[in-house]
């Protein structure tokens, strides 16, 4: 067998010809290469470099600063609550999702009619634009005629401004993220237990198991390799909130509800530094890697074979 | 199950419903009173004010905004389909070296979130004239995309059997023929995943699309929707019709085609 996996007969004439395409094929990668070395690799790398000058954003002239901008991170009260901003979204949401999520699939999995319609109605917001979604609470959760205060009023409570509370709004965003994404982790947990033979759970049945010992020591461990994948996805996707909060709270009050994502779009575009909002990026390319290897990781491990 | 618990997991699943329609609900409500309406969402008005989609209509210039993001999400969703149909087929029937490294870089590329590199992103745009251009945005959402796909079609491939190729080479197809006609319709299941789960991401794009089409003529419906929304949002009731106007199609499309939508979004399981 040749080493491009043709187990051809390489006298054969016509398949010389099939073996003889072979580097050839190869071809057909380099437009797709073409343009992730364009799009994402270069600047990427140019990232890297604005981050180590003091570039506004659209003079010709800049100077280097070398890890100035770095170092001034440290020191910046504004990215300490910005960065624990973008933890709580990526790591909130991600448990939320995946625990209602379950939860979801674990209703959904008992075969009751109606199951299916139920699935769509979690699912539908899914392929709804985050920036609507984030409209759609911002209605409901807004201090003026929203429908939440309209409840605590009705119900004799005084009203709440939660976009105006900085831990609160946080909290919303959390909320509407979770809501908007949970149907994803709920399909995965769905085709995860349909392919849990019902045999396994028959012995554990018979063997004496309780229902809780079953899900504890069948259907979970079974369901780990959807775990991973759900929450992997989740955790990088938590990483990149923006339009949500866009939708919102617009980052605010001031900025105590920023994600790097947001901070960089108004360190670029409002104050004209390039250099420090390409820093951000870059350290959050970095956090993206360590939380989404780190859980693929811990996750992977807890993984078991039939 | 015993009927007890039946009913107590029927109860539970019409909770669930019911907890999430609601904001759809409401979202109804807010969108047909009539505007400066005092009472709460909650008690719809009877009488729809249909005004309130016409003026979001036109004031959010949903219109042509629609039309922008159809013709990005398409013409998107078609190349870096094909091309990445064509950078999965060597990945995947010639397993060299070299050929597993690009696989692995390419994978890679699924971890990088999109706004870690708007800043240079946007730099490069500028100097090669991109900024307000839809291409622009067409290549970045093919380009971002293209690591998904590469890795959902190499994974179809590898269950696709190499007499295939053979047989149509044997035949005297050519490589493109080989790959479009005889190996592309037995993928279709992937194809169908890949239209979706793209289809979905560039049709909703905001992260892209607010930084490089801020100019009115090019803007797609999200970014229409947030100049509107940060210009009138006194007019909550025009925007929530505007919010309703401009995710229908993709609804529309949902319902119809939900088989699809489901299986292939959990198999690319994109976002959140």
């Amino acid at each position: 067998m040749s080493t491009n996996g043709y187990a051809v007969n390489r006298t054969a004439p016509t398949v010389r010809r099939l073996g003889r395409r072979g580097w050839r094929i190869n071809l057909l990668y380099l437009p797709a290469l073409a343009l992730l070395l364009t799009f994402i690799a270069y600047p990427f790398v140019r990232g890297v470099m604005y981050s180590l000058t003091d570039w506004n954003g659209f003079s010709p002239s800049y100077h280097w600063v070398g890890l100035g901008q770095y170092q001034r991170m440290l020191s910046d009260a504004r990215v300490r609550t910005v960065l624990l901003n973008t933890l709580v979204y990526a790591v909130a949401s991600t448990l939320l999702q995946n625990a209602i999520g379950l939860g979801y699939a674990l209703l959904l999995d008992k075969g009751i009619r109606g199951s299916a319609v139920v699935r769509t109605i979690v699912y539908l917001p899914i392929i709804i634009s985050n920036l609507i979604m984030g409209y759609i609470w911002y209605f409901i959760v807004r201090n003026n005629g929203g429908a939440l205060n309209d409840v605590l009023i009705a119900f004799g409570r005084d009203p709440v401004n939660l976009l105006a509370d900085r831990h609160l709004a946080v909290l919303v965003i959390v909320a509407a993220n979770t809501f908007q994404y949970v149907g994803v982790a709920m399909v995965l947990y769905l085709s995860g237990l349909q392919s849990i033979p019902r045999s396994c759970l028959e012995a554990a049945e018979i063997d004496g198991a309780s229902p809780r010992q079953r899900f504890w020591r069948v259907t979970l461990p079974l369901l780990m390799p959807s775990v991973t994948v759900s929450m992997t996805v989740n955790v990088i996707g938590g990483l990149n909130i923006f339009a949500v909060i866009i939708a919102l709270t617009g980052g605010g009050p001031g900025y105590a509800t920023s994600s790097l994502g947001t901070i960089m779009y108004q360190l670029y575009f409002g104050e004209q530094n390039a250099g420090y909002a390409a820093g951000l990026g870059v350290l959050m390319f970095l956090l993206a890697a360590l939380l989404g290897l780190t859980t693929l990781g811990a996750l992977r491990r807890r993984e078991v074979d039939l | 199950m015993s009927g007890s618990r039946r009913i107590v997991v029927r109860i539970s699943l019409a909770a669930v419903a019911i907890a999430h329609l609601v904001p759809f609900y409401l979202l109804l409500s807010l969108a047909t009173r009539s505007p400066g309406s005092t009472g709460t969402i909650w008690v719809p008005q009877f009488a729809v004010h249909w005004a309130n989609v016409t003026e979001a209509w036109t004031a959010a210039r949903l219109g042509p905004s629609l039309v922008n993001t159809l013709v990005i999400t398409v013409v998107a969703v078609v190349v870096s389909a094909v091309l990445g149909l064509c950078a999965a087929y060597p990945l995947a029937r010639r397993v060299t070296r070299v050929n597993s490294t690009i696989m692995s870089a390419i994978i890679a590329g699924m971890m990088v979130p999109n706004l870690t590199i708007l800043v240079p992103l946007y730099g490069f745009m500028v100097q090669i004239h991109g900024v307000n251009h839809r291409w622009a945005v067409i290549l970045l959402h093919i380009t971002f995309n293209l690591p998904l796909i590469v890795f959902l079609y190499t994974g179809a491939l590898r269950g696709v059997p190499r007499e295939l190729d053979e047989a149509a080479a044997i035949d005297g197809a050519g490589l493109f023929r080989t790959l479009f006609q005889v190996i592309a319709p037995v993928l279709k299941p992937t194809t169908a995943a890949v239209v979706v789960i793209v289809g979905v991401a560039i049709w909703n794009d905001f992260n892209f699309s607010v930084f490089f089409l801020q100019a009115p003529d090019v803007r797609t419906v999200t970014v229409s929707m947030q100049a509107f929304f940060s210009q009138y949002n006194v007019y909550v009731e025009r925007a929530a019709a505007g919010s309703i106007v401009s995710s229908l199609p993709m609804v529309v499309l949902f319902l119809a085609l939900q088989k699809y939508f489901v299986k292939g979004l959990a198999s690319g399981a994109v976002k959140g």
